[in-house]
């Protein structure tokens, strides 16, 4: 039976793994390289890497990061930040990484899904989106959370698939960095409206947050979260034994 | 040495890593005589079979890897790289592979309920069929290991070694004599996986 993901988020700046709450406020955790080890051999079926640089020169430490963890990391790893062309697709993917997750970019010009998706497959086009409640209705939002698109979350994200997007992560502005669980609702919405695999993001508090994901939204595919794993308030051995505990499939 | 076959077809950098973190002499080659003087030989292969048996076809190393294998030299397909060593795929059209293994490359969407996703991706869990494969050697019946696909392997249970479930029983992994096949990522699949390169580095 296909088990339930745990995917730990890894966002890097110059360097560095950082953590912000509500996007903003950032904190330094640990070298990159290290902790994505650390995940993979302590049970992490996945990884993010989301690269929170500007300039061209932290954008090279960046991919030296990611060529360094694919050298040592055997679990799928996917990289997103600053993906705007097919060239930045061809820059992270030479890179080994083996999906690449847009957000603004596609949001800028919808024409990169269909590019990225006939160049590369749908299995390696991951569409990220920031989602923010307004006035009773999903919004879509733009820079971390900055700027309120209008765009409707859902239709959104159909024709994201429509274009070929392989996997969608939904990420709840309303729930990130509260901790007070996954946003129940709306990742519900978005599984009865696509049929490609959904990532959670965006509220993870405690190991009871995941196992009322999968409970309540049966169809997720995966969790993921940040900084309940980077200051090990959560280890992922811990809560995938308490997955296991409540019949969720888990790869142990 | 194990000769990676580079025709053009996907990133081979994982794949690579994962067999030097297994301690694996490797070359990435598109070299007829670097395929000819390896030990055992690797074909990968991400994307539609059609364009990937065109360039098998193309290059000449098709009928290179074919003539190896069939001479007894250790061969593993990986993804896209087992489904091509079967006698054909319905994926888009009709298509011919290498036809070293019986069997045809189907849509899983013939088998599996309309309310399982496709492609078929995640960690899913290896059912053992038949007697335990020397490519097993180890891990254990029930490990999980790292799939992405929208196609399977029809073939017979005698070729048969490991299936998952997904809505039906897929093929998960195949072996004739000297040529195995994994529709699963060994190179993604963490320590299950390196295991799995590893029995298939030491078999004599």
């Amino acid at each position: 039976m296909i088990t339930k993901r745990i995917i730990p988020c890894l966002d890097v700046k110059n360097g560095r793994v950082v953590k912000g709450i509500n996007f903003n406020n950032v904190n330094d955790v640990d070298t990159p390289v290290k902790l994505a080890e650390y995940y993979s051999s302590n049970g992490a079926d996945e990884l993010v890497f989301y690269d929170i640089t500007a300039s061209f020169e932290e954008r090279k430490i960046f991919t030296d990061i990611i060529r360094e963890t694919m050298q040592r990391v055997f679990i799928p790893v996917t990289v997103g930040g600053g993906i705007n062309t097919v060239g930045d697709f061809e820059r992270v993917l030479s890179c080994g990484a083996d999906k690449v997750s847009v957000n603004s970019g596609a949001l800028k010009n919808p024409q990169l899904i269909d590019e990225a998706a006939k160049l590369y497959g749908s299995q390696c086009v991951v569409l990220s989106v920031d989602i923010k409640r307004v006035d009773g209705k999903f919004n879509v939002y733009l820079n971390g959370g900055r700027i309120n698109t209008g765009k409707e979350a859902i239709s959104w994200i159909k024709e994201g698939v429509s274009r070929g997007a392989g996997e969608i992560v939904v990420n709840s502005i309303d729930t990130d960095g509260v901790k007070k669980g996954f946003d129940l609702e709306l990742t519900n919405e978005v599984c009865e409206a696509v049929n490609v695999p959904v990532i959670a993001s965006g509220g993870a508090g405690c190991a009871d947050d995941f196992i009322n994901l999968f409970k309540t939204v049966p169809k997720v595919d995966a969790g993921l979260a940040a900084s309940i794993f980077h200051f090990s308030e959560l280890k992922i051995a811990d809560l995938k034994n308490k997955m296991k505990e409540n019949d969720i499939p888990v790869r142990i | 040495m194990i000769a990676i076959v580079d025709y053009g077809v996907g990133n081979l950098f994982s794949l690579r890593s994962s067999l030097v973190a297994s301690g694996a002499e490797t070359i990435i080659t598109s070299d007829p005589d670097s395929i000819r003087n390896a030990d055992k030989i690797i074909l990968p292969g991400v994307g539609a079979f059609e364009d990937a048996a065109r360039k098998l076809n193309e290059t000449g190393l098709g009928d290179v890897i074919a003539s190896e294998a069939k001479s007894g030299k250790y061969l593993m397909g990986i993804c896209l790289g087992m489904q091509l060593l079967f006698d054909i795929s319905h994926e888009n059209g009709i298509f011919k592979g290498l036809g070293l293994i019986k069997g045809e490359v189907r849509p899983i969407s013939d088998i599996i309920p309309r309310s399982f996703k496709i492609p078929h991706i995640g960690w899913n869990s290896l059912r053992f069929e038949g007697p335990k494969s020397p490519l097993f050697k180890y891990i254990n019946e029930y490990d999980c290991v790292y799939f992405v696909h929208s196609y399977y392997a029809d073939t017979s249970k005698d070729t048969l070694i490991a299936t998952t479930e997904y809505g039906a029983d897929l093929t998960a992994a195949v072996a004739k004599d000297n040529i195995f096949g994994c529709q699963f990522h060994p190179e993604k699949s963490g320590n299950v996986g390196l295991n799995i390169i590893k029995a298939f580095m030491e078999m004599k």
